[in-house]
């Protein structure tokens, strides 16, 4: 695949504090990347210093092989969509629109296609001379959108565009998002703090740290198999169950918390083999990978326990029990009626799960 | 829930009971208003200061409106008995100062002539530098700016000698742009101040999305900020031209003989008594004087709060 931005040893700091740290990022043509990390990780920073809104401290940005570090913004060949939609508030839509090429000076004609091309995709033609003060939150996003679209360039950044709007909205606008990107076929860089719309969206997921990039890979491998702690307890809504206990390696690794023994027969170990002698260890187990009742039977590893909490989530349903003496949820269909002190029989399957290290947190 | 509570809360008697008790005696609807004593005290208190207030305007109102006789009758609260514009006319046009008998009129228009440049000046300065101030954090920036608010704290008394000696170096003193240039200086550190405030209030994203559409400095103040700047240019025009009209002191030390504005001139003429003190004359100037400021007042009152309120809400 074609390299589309490629971003070299970038570093930023404002004063002592530093941002971004030594961040290496390649991002294919007609890729969809998101960044995705708990507030003040960086990954608007980081936007921002593609955009060319921020100078870096060092290293270097290439856009489409051409390298734009020292580039103003509008010579980098990108759009970029704001979460607070920032359009001009005196401006019409259309106006709102042709402001960039206006600027550049370019021909009536060349203006009024262009416009009309985006309003056409963005299907914004009715809106096109209203104020933005008459348009509704997601009708301002999507001539936000627009106002990228219509200067026609290689790569579209993204600064967490739906946040600020409302629930269906926004998984409205989600799937126009991922519309546009099939059609156009652009590269997109797409900035949130919502799991839900990285793994919808992305080709690739960057999920960020402290400024540092924890795993670059597709939401599949993110979601079943995290690096670390950090991104196992970030992605997955009910969060991953954190058993801490000790790793007994050998030719049957098992993983002993509390005298519960789970045979991790079938984990594929990072490096192939299990580690030798025992370690301090996290088993990280999906709530929806875990089986009740009889379904519980058919897994290789299964307990008894009392539920403490039961959550109806509609959809499905999340409850409380204990395993090892420590806390853990498990997710089942919503038929499935469960009372506060109920005993119930649970079982998952451990290769499914994951293993951490208890001192690094990396996984093994 | 409720019927929950209450089942547990009781049999269903009780439960039937407690309901009619709260439909018959508990309180429903919108909440009564009542004029309580209180609040008959303040209303009363607030009228009475209007009143206090008002006092002096309706005894300059209907003084000017008197000839000389009946104002020495001394009844200064009564209404005019034989009403006439004549104080206002003289005001205008024949009061003397000194040996020149001319009214107010060259004054009123040597104000304009200082007011209008001063105010258009120093708005577009001071917008520009409130521009640059919030959104291009050029180096210094900060330390630029607290210069300039400390400015606004420095007494006017302090720097005019200096300023004096500097304007006569440059051969500007006591001349209309010397006038001028010293109401700009002394607006730039409130009008920077609130220019800078307003803009940044405005969400930064608006800039930033200038930027990436190839707007610079100057494109992105002229088509994107300014036009935004509307209801703070308002507020700014109201706080430069009551501020200049009014002023005195530099009227006095720098714009000169020729220029000197509406406040000195009326100055000159209450002070300057052949014989009887013409009252009438004094009251109609005075009010003439004030007219443009007060003026300014009520029309854009309604612009007046708009802008602050505009500037409060965000976008």
């Amino acid at each position: 695949m074609q390299t589309s931005v490629s971003i070299k040893d970038l570093s930023l700091a404002f004063g002592s504090v530093r941002v971004i740290e030594q961040l290496n990022l390649e991002i294919g043509q007609g890729e969809f990347l998101v960044l995705l990390g708990p507030s003040g990780c960086g990954k608007s920073t980081l936007l921002n210093c593609i955009a060319g809104l921020l100078d870096v401290s060092d290293g270097q940005i290439f856009i489409s092989g051409k390298n734009v570090t020292w580039e103003e913004p509008k010579d980098r060949g990108i759009g970029m969509v704001f979460q607070s939609y920032a359009l001009y508030p005196q401006m019409t839509v259309e106006k709102n629109l042709s402001f960039g090429l206006r600027v550049a000076g370019f021909k009536k004609e060349e203006i009024a296609e262009r416009v009309a091309r985006a309003s056409e995709i963005l299907q914004i033609g009715p809106l096109l001379q209203r104020k933005p003060a008459n348009l509704s939150g997601g009708q301002r996003q999507r001539v936000a959108i627009g106002r990228a679209l219509v200067r026609d360039v290689d790569v579209f950044l993204f600064d967490e565009p739906l946040s600020n709007l409302d629930a269906k909205l926004r998984s409205e606008l989600r799937v126009e998002i991922k519309r546009l990107h099939q059609r156009l076929k652009n590269t997109m860089i797409y900035v949130t703090h919502d799991q839900i719309e990285a793994m919808t969206l992305a080709d690739r997921i960057a999920i960020m740290r402290d400024g540092v990039i924890q795993q670059l890979a597709d939401p599949h491998t993110i979601y079943n198999k995290p690096v670390n702690l950090f991104v196992a307890g970030f992605i997955g809504s009910p969060s991953m169950n954190f058993i801490h206990g000790d790793l007994e390696g050998g030719a049957e690794p098992t993983f002993v918390s509390n005298g519960v023994r789970v045979p991790m027969k079938g984990y594929a170990f990072d490096n192939g083999v299990p580690p030798s002698g025992t370690t301090k260890g996290v088993l990280g187990i999906r709530p929806e990978h875990v089986a009740i009742h009889d379904d519980a039977a058919r897994m290789p590893f299964t307990f008894d326990g009392e539920i403490d909490i039961v959550e109806p989530m509609g959809s499905d349903t999340v409850a409380w029990i204990k395993l090892a003496g420590q806390s853990f949820t498990f997710r089942c269909e919503s038929e499935v009626v469960l009372q506060v002190g109920q005993r119930i029989r649970l079982g998952f399957d451990p290769a499914r799960g994951s293993l951490f290290s208890a001192d690094t947190g990396d996984r093994l | 829930m409720t019927t929950d509570n209450y089942a547990i809360a009781g049999t269903p008697t009780a439960k039937a009971a407690l309901k009619s008790d709260a439909e018959t005696q508990g309180p429903r609807g919108p909440k009564p208003k009542r004029l309580s004593p209180g609040r008959i005290g303040v209303y009363a208190f607030l009228v009475i200061a209007a009143l206090f207030f008002l006092v002096p305007l309706y005894v300059m109102i209907v003084t000017s409106l008197k000839d000389m006789p009946e104002v020495r009758e001394g009844h200064i609260f009564n209404l005019p008995l034989r009403p006439t514009i004549d104080p206002w006319i003289s005001a205008w046009t024949s009061a003397c100062t000194g040996r020149n008998c001319t009214g107010l009129s060259p004054g009123f228009l040597n104000s304009v002539k200082i007011t209008i440049p001063s105010v258009i000046i120093s708005i577009i300065v001071a917008s520009i530098n409130g521009y640059a101030l919030s959104f291009w954090r050029y180096r210094g920036a900060e330390f630029f700016f607290n210069l300039l608010v400390f400015g606004a704290f420095v007494p006017y008394q302090v720097v005019i000698y200096p300023l004096i000696i500097g304007m006569r170096y440059m051969h500007l003193f006591a001349t209309l742009p010397g006038i001028i240039i010293v109401h700009t200086i002394f607006g730039m550190p409130i009008l920077t101040l609130l220019f800078r405030n307003f803009y940044a209030g405005l969400p930064i994203e608006i800039f930033k999305a200038s930027r990436i559409d190839g707007a610079g400095f100057w494109q992105t103040y002229f088509r994107v900020m300014l036009p935004m700047s509307v209801p703070i240019t308002v507020v700014a025009v109201i706080l430069q031209v009551t501020g200049i009209w009014n002023d005195f002191l530099f009227g006095l030390v720098f714009a000169g003989p020729t220029n000197i504005p509406m406040t000195l001139q009326l100055n000159n003429i209450v002070n300057t008594t052949t014989g009887t003190v013409a009252y009438d004359v004094n009251m109609a100037a005075t009010i003439l004087t004030a007219a443009v400021p007060l003026v300014i007042y009520f029309v854009s009152g309604k612009w007046f709060v708009r802008g602050i309120a505009a500037g409060a809400v965000k976008g």
